[in-house]
């Protein structure tokens, strides 16, 4: 069972849905026992940094994600609360991964938009959760800020400036690009992390 | 780089997609899914469900289709047409769709992109403008181009960025249906005033003309229906030529 962690932040149905397709049992939930006991958890989430932080907080769900020992996928802020801070809203957030989110910058004359939206390549994969995916693949991202690369970088992308599509440590990942809407190789995503 | 993006677009009529022949072997070219299914499958980067339905239990049905669209599409869809209201928007979204585009709606209340930008974010939020040439200046009309409006398009494009709107989707009246390219000067000139992502809508009879509105126009998508939909090319073939004119689109 995959625990789809609910802490109010916006559309789950997407992240369900997907998990629906590749035939992955799945329950959206808050309850803390619930998700220490699940197989896997996954942290999706749209929205702001920072509230989206004080809403891990109010339901004490921080110490509990960083103490999990299951494998765990963050989705886009999902994973932007398991880095060190973010620049949206000044967060401090739960620092499993050693790294800052940053904003991007507008470039109108090399065409750097942001939000960054759209199917972009990533690069230097390395880990199991990219298994039978080749280098310069392409996937869905949907955000205006971003990780900085760090030495848990495991898939890089550029918007205007190099950043982390991916981040791992132990049995934490974070993709920064929606896997649920990354068509079939986002699918090939989601089942690698089954098999972790 | 982000690769730029074609989104084939789906007229919906009562719950049944019009328009869209021609694919081999679809034995119901209006079921929205699985006309759906097929563009992806070639490639398709998003999709846009228009409803064009006039009745409530039009609007009804769309909303089921919608969560069926979102249970078996694998890559991001928008809907559009006839959304009013913060409650429509939440409606759509709560059934899986990944972004909604309003239009006329907006233009009458620009506070609703505010509104639904505030609540579930600017990457939800597609303001689509239809333009219109009058003297020397671009007029922005709604109601599918029957009215005519004072604003302007470039102050009311950016008015739509700083309310919160994610992305453009730019149609020139002048163009849709006439087959013969986009204005790819106007494009460009918006795309120059804008940071966010512009799609540009209405005027595609060729690769070339959608080759030039995406590299001169500086367009980052470009959506079509009539090309696809009659079989002229696909999705495929499209963005296969694209890529031979050095356009970065995904393979």
């Amino acid at each position: 069972m995959i625990a789809v962690v609910d802490y109010d932040t916006g559309n789950l149905r997407s992240v369900c849905n997907a998990l629906g397709r590749i035939g992955a049992q799945y329950c959206v939930t808050s309850d803390i026992e619930t998700i220490r006991a699940a197989e896997r958890v996954l942290l999706p989430g749209v929205g702001e940094a920072s509230s989206a932080m004080e809403k891990l907080r109010e339901r004490g769900l921080c110490d509990v994600i960083k103490g999990l020992t299951q494998p765990v996928l963050g989705i886009c802020i999902g994973m932007q609360l398991m880095c060190r801070s973010s620049e949206e809203g000044n967060a401090a957030c739960l620092g499993i991964f050693d790294t800052a989110v940053r904003r991007f910058e507008p470039d109108r004359e090399s065409g750097v938009k942001v939000p960054h939206m759209g199917w972009n390549s990533i690069g230097s994969l390395h880990s199991p959760l990219f298994e039978g995916i080749a280098d310069g693949a392409f996937v869905y991202f949907v955000h205006s800020y971003a990780p900085d690369l760090c030495d848990e970088c495991i898939a890089v992308s550029a918007n205007g400036r190099t950043f982390a599509a991916a981040l791992a440590k132990g049995n934490f990942y974070g993709t920064q690009f929606h896997p649920e809407k990354s068509g079939d190789i986002g699918e090939a995503i989601l089942r690698n992390f089954l098999k972790l | 780089m982000v690769a730029k993006r074609i989104i084939p677009c789906l007229d919906v009529k009562e719950g049944r997609t019009v328009k869209g022949v021609n694919f081999v072997g679809l034995q119901d070219v209006g079921d929205a899914v699985e006309l759906g299914r097929r563009y992806a499958g070639q490639g398709a980067d998003e999709l846009v469900y228009l409803d064009i339905s006039a009745t409530v239990e039009g609007r009804n049905t769309f909303t089921l289709l919608v969560e069926r669209i979102a249970q078996n599409i694998n890559i991001p869809f928008t809907v559009g047409g006839g959304i009013s209201s913060i409650d429509d928007a939440s409606r759509l979204l709560d059934v899986g769709a990944d972004k909604i585009s309003i239009n006329s709606a907006a233009v009458r209340n620009p506070m609703l992109i505010d509104e639904i930008a505030a609540k579930y974010g600017s990457q939800f939020v597609v303001l689509a403008v239809d333009a219109k040439r009058v003297g020397g200046q671009w007029l922005i009309t709604t109601h599918g181009g029957r009215q005519l409006t004072e604003r302007e398009l470039f102050a009311w494009a950016y008015e739509g960025q700083e309310r919160g709107a994610g992305e453009i989707l730019l149609t020139s009246m002048d163009h849709d249906g006439t087959r013969c390219g986009y204005p790819c000067e106007l494009f460009a000139q918006l795309s120059q005033k804008l940071s966010i992502p512009i799609i540009a809508s209405g005027g595609a009879g060729s690769v070339e003309d959608i080759a030039d509105v995406l590299s001169s126009g500086r367009a980052d998508a470009a959506l079509a229906a009539s090309i696809f939909h009659y079989g002229e090319i696909t999705v495929g073939e499209l963005k296969r030529q694209l890529s031979e004119k050095n356009i970065k689109v995904r393979l």
